[in-house]
């Protein structure tokens, strides 16, 4: 007695093979969400993300409001649509949240990620990287004979460009933010 | 006029504003000086489990019964960890409890202290929210906002967490209406104009269904009346998921049992078919979808939630209202009656013939025997035996489970109490606990299997202490009854580590717990077995011995659709062929 016509000694299974049907085209969204700023917060938003297999790109939080105790978090992820439509839904019913703005579809926006990038290297190399750092109006915060820290700020792209280009000059280690967004006009 | 207070004393204090009268809990090192305060007063009564997550269930059962929070009082570590499955669980099937558990003391936490656990952190995920009071003066404060956090918007647990030092410190009590309001506030009423599209629906529906489930039971009485108001007006037919049952009345005319795995028949294939779904507090759960990409492919799709986040998670809808059923239902049935209360008569009488169809299948049709008891019967008899009486009803897990809400029929919510969501073997028991104390004078029933009832079975040392006199009716296969069936329909016959060796006399175990054991085999004696379980003053553990290999039929194989049904054993071996046991 086999009801689905499995053959005795088969281990076939049957929901765990079937595929998302709300579809995979993915899109990339930069999500703000203002927050109480209380123990535990950043945790519980994280551990939101990874406990229902959201993915994050990139996050950064930190207090911008002192007397009110709350903090703002950036988020950028990437999922199929409804998978984006999920995250906010889950944020947004959170205790300790205020508000969540989805600033890839709440008309236009500003991202800025800033980086620390520290290069070593002398002679012809050392020249260039200074010279490209000015291109890219990325600014020398530390400097010794061997090596210089440069401080950039700007879209991730351009962040990406600029150690790219510094991979062949000496790049020794990136330190990057992450995204802070914010909308444009009032 | 501040009153200061001790930090035990406060939480006495606040669970007293708060209208509490019961808490189920177990102390331990780091709770002693709040049991020292329950000890010295007399409002608030404390029901001493005999495991934490046993608390954590009587609170469940004490909370789904009454429409009141349940509340838990446990020590750390160990104490804590014990409640997190039944935190879990509440999470899942959207039920208020309040757990406090005692921590080390403050300066200690992060030493890997003795009975050190991270209970917030380790609760997290499991909360609704969760806090730890570092400042005595902030321990009134947050037990109020605990309250309001688990009883508003979709209900669910909350834990506060109280090292023991901020239970022995002074501090000040600040009484429900003068703590700080959240912000914190889930919207009740929903948008006019997507009632009106709901309204529009009904009134050109000419195949409607409504579906209906938890969140009618955690919306108030107000929603089941509304609920039955809308049916009776409109004539349309009524499902419900499991964690729905009773908010339209199992005798009512235009019910047709349970929908989803599990369901009847009719309900399946009228979801399958239907052109309006009404989906009312229900949220559209793997268990009652089945295969989504083939779930109710030709309906128009309303969902009434008060959680947003339920809205288009695995099915996508056409109006979703976003809103507490009761206040929701209020103003559909206002805008329907303002607009002349139309709905498309012709079409309904076709589709209540089609249903009537359905029904003459009659699925939940079972080969019963003289010789041996089938389960299915014996929920028949317990059914017809203890029919209009206040009956409250648990169960554990399992196939039991199953054919419960399948053969019991429920006129009243909150009157039926299960493990939905998380599927907890071991609930029932101390859920017929919590739900009895609650209600001393009703029926509570603990329908069980075997296997399930031993998970928690300490809890019947709670039941004989306060006098509970639950009965548990354990449907005994001496089989893990559903993970059998699975492996029988899915995993080739083999039958791994699924059956109860070694298992207790339970009649020599209901003596050694003080209370009446009884034992049945005999379809004939089954009748006077329940009423002598029925007539005993005091807890009884019967154990039923039922057929060993009964399937729970009608099932939709997980990864098929509605209309994909098997119906019974019966077809699959008359026909031969288990191609023909699948009807399409």
């Amino acid at each position: 007695m086999n009801a689905l016509h499995l053959k005795k000694g088969s281990s076939k299974h049957s929901a765990y093979d079937l595929k998302n049907p709300l579809g995979d085209h993915l899109e990339t969204h930069t999500l703000t969400v203002l927050v109480d700023n209380e123990a535990g917060v950043l945790a519980r938003v994280i551990g939101l993300f990874s406990g229902r297999g959201y993915n994050i790109d990139s996050l950064t939080v930190a207090e911008v409001d002192h007397e009110g105790h709350l903090s703002r978090i950036t988020v950028v992820t990437t999922g199929t649509p409804a998978v984006i439509e999920q995250i906010k839904a889950q944020l947004g019913r959170m205790v300790p949240v205020h508000s969540v703005h989805d600033l890839t579809v709440e008309g236009a926006s500003v991202e800025r990620e800033l980086a620390l990038v520290k290069v070593t290297g002398t002679g012809e190399k050392r020249v260039e990287a200074m010279r490209t750092s000015e291109v890219f109006r990325a600014a020398v915060v530390d400097s010794t004979l061997e090596s210089f820290v440069f401080e950039i700020t700007g879209t991730p792209e351009k962040i990406d460009a600029f150690v790219r280009l510094m991979v062949p000059l000496g790049l020794e280690e990136v330190a990057r933010t992450g995204i802070a967004a914010i909308s444009r006009g009032t | 006029m501040a009153r200061i207070m001790t930090g035990a004393q406060i939480v006495v204090q606040a669970l007293k504003d708060q209208g509490v009268d019961t808490v189920f809990g177990y102390p331990g090192g780091a709770v002693l000086p709040i049991y020292d305060e329950v000890f010295q007063q007399n409002d608030i009564r404390h029901v001493l489990v005999r495991h934490e997550q046993g608390a954590t269930h009587a609170a469940e059962g004490y909370a789904r019964s009454t429409g009141k929070p349940g509340v838990v009082l446990v020590t750390s570590g160990p104490g804590a960890t014990n409640a997190v499955t039944g935190m879990t669980d509440a999470l899942m099937d959207s039920i208020p409890i309040i757990v406090l558990t005692g921590q080390v003391p403050t300066f200690m936490i992060g030493n890997d202290a003795f009975q050190e656990a991270d209970t917030v952190g380790i609760t997290r995920p499991c909360t609704k929210h969760n806090w730890l009071v570092k400042d005595t003066d902030r321990l009134a404060d947050t037990i109020h906002q605990a309250f309001h956090v688990a009883t508003s918007g979709r209900p669910g647990p909350v834990l506060i967490d109280i090292p023991k030092d901020v239970q022995f410190a002074d501090g000040e009590y600040v009484a429900p209406e003068k703590a700080r309001t959240s912000h914190y506030q889930p919207r009740v009423k929903g948008d006019i104009d997507l009632i009106t599209l709901a309204v529009e629906a009904i009134e050109r529906a000419e195949r409607p269904i409504i579906y209906s489930g938890g969140g009618v039971v955690n919306s108030g009485d107000r929603a089941s009346q509304l609920l039955r108001e809308l049916v009776a007006a409109t004539n349309f037919p009524i499902t419900s998921t499991l964690m729905g049952l009773g908010c339209y009345p199992a005798s009512g005319k235009n019910w047709m049992g349970m929908l989803g795995m599990h369901g009847t028949y009719e309900a399946n294939m009228a979801m399958h078919g239907c052109d309006l779904m009404l989906c009312i507090g229900a949220r559209f759960d793997d268990r009652i979808t089945g295969r989504v990409d083939a779930f109710s492919p030709d309906s128009f799709k309303v969902h009434i939630d008060i959680d947003p986040s339920s809205i288009n998670k695995n099915i996508h809808v056409d109006v979703p209202v976003i809103g507490d059923v009761g206040h929701v239902l209020e103003d559909v049935l206002a805008l329907w009656k303002e607009r002349g209360s139309k709905t498309s008569a012709g079409g309904l009488d076709a589709w209540w013939r089609q249903i009537d169809a359905w029904k003459d299948v009659k699925s939940l049709a079972y080969r019963n025997s003289e010789k041996v008891i089938k389960p299915q019967y014996a929920l028949e008899r317990l059914e017809a035996l203890t029919k209009g009486r206040d009956r409250y009803i648990t169960t554990e897990v399992g196939q039991h489970q199953m054919w419960a809400a399948q053969y019991l029929g429920f006129e009243e919510p909150n009157r039926w109490m299960t493990s939905g969501g998380l599927g907890t073997m071991g609930y029932g028991l101390p859920a017929s606990v919590g739900v009895q104390i609650a209600h001393p004078d009703a029926l509570v029933i603990n329908v069980a299997g075997e296997a399930s009832w031993l998970m928690n079975m300490q809890e019947m040392g709670t039941a004989m202490q306060y006098r509970a006199p639950v009965k548990q009716f354990i449907l005994n296969n001496e089989r893990l009854g559903m993970v059998r069936q699975w492996q029988e329909l899915l995993h080739g016959e083999r039958y791994s580590s699924s059956w109860s060796e070694s298992l207790p006399d339970f009649v020599k175990l209901a003596e050694a717990f003080g209370c009446k054991g009884i034992i049945c085999k005999d379809p004939a004696d089954l009748d006077d077995a329940i009423q002598e379980m029925l007539d005993y003053d005091g807890p009884v553990i019967f154990d039923c011995l039922v057929e060993k290999h009964e399937n729970c039929f009608p099932m939709i194989p997980s990864g098929k659709a509605h209309n994909e049904m098997l119906l019974s054993d019966a077809a699959m071996s008359d026909a031969i062929d288990a191609e023909g046991a699948v009807l399409v």
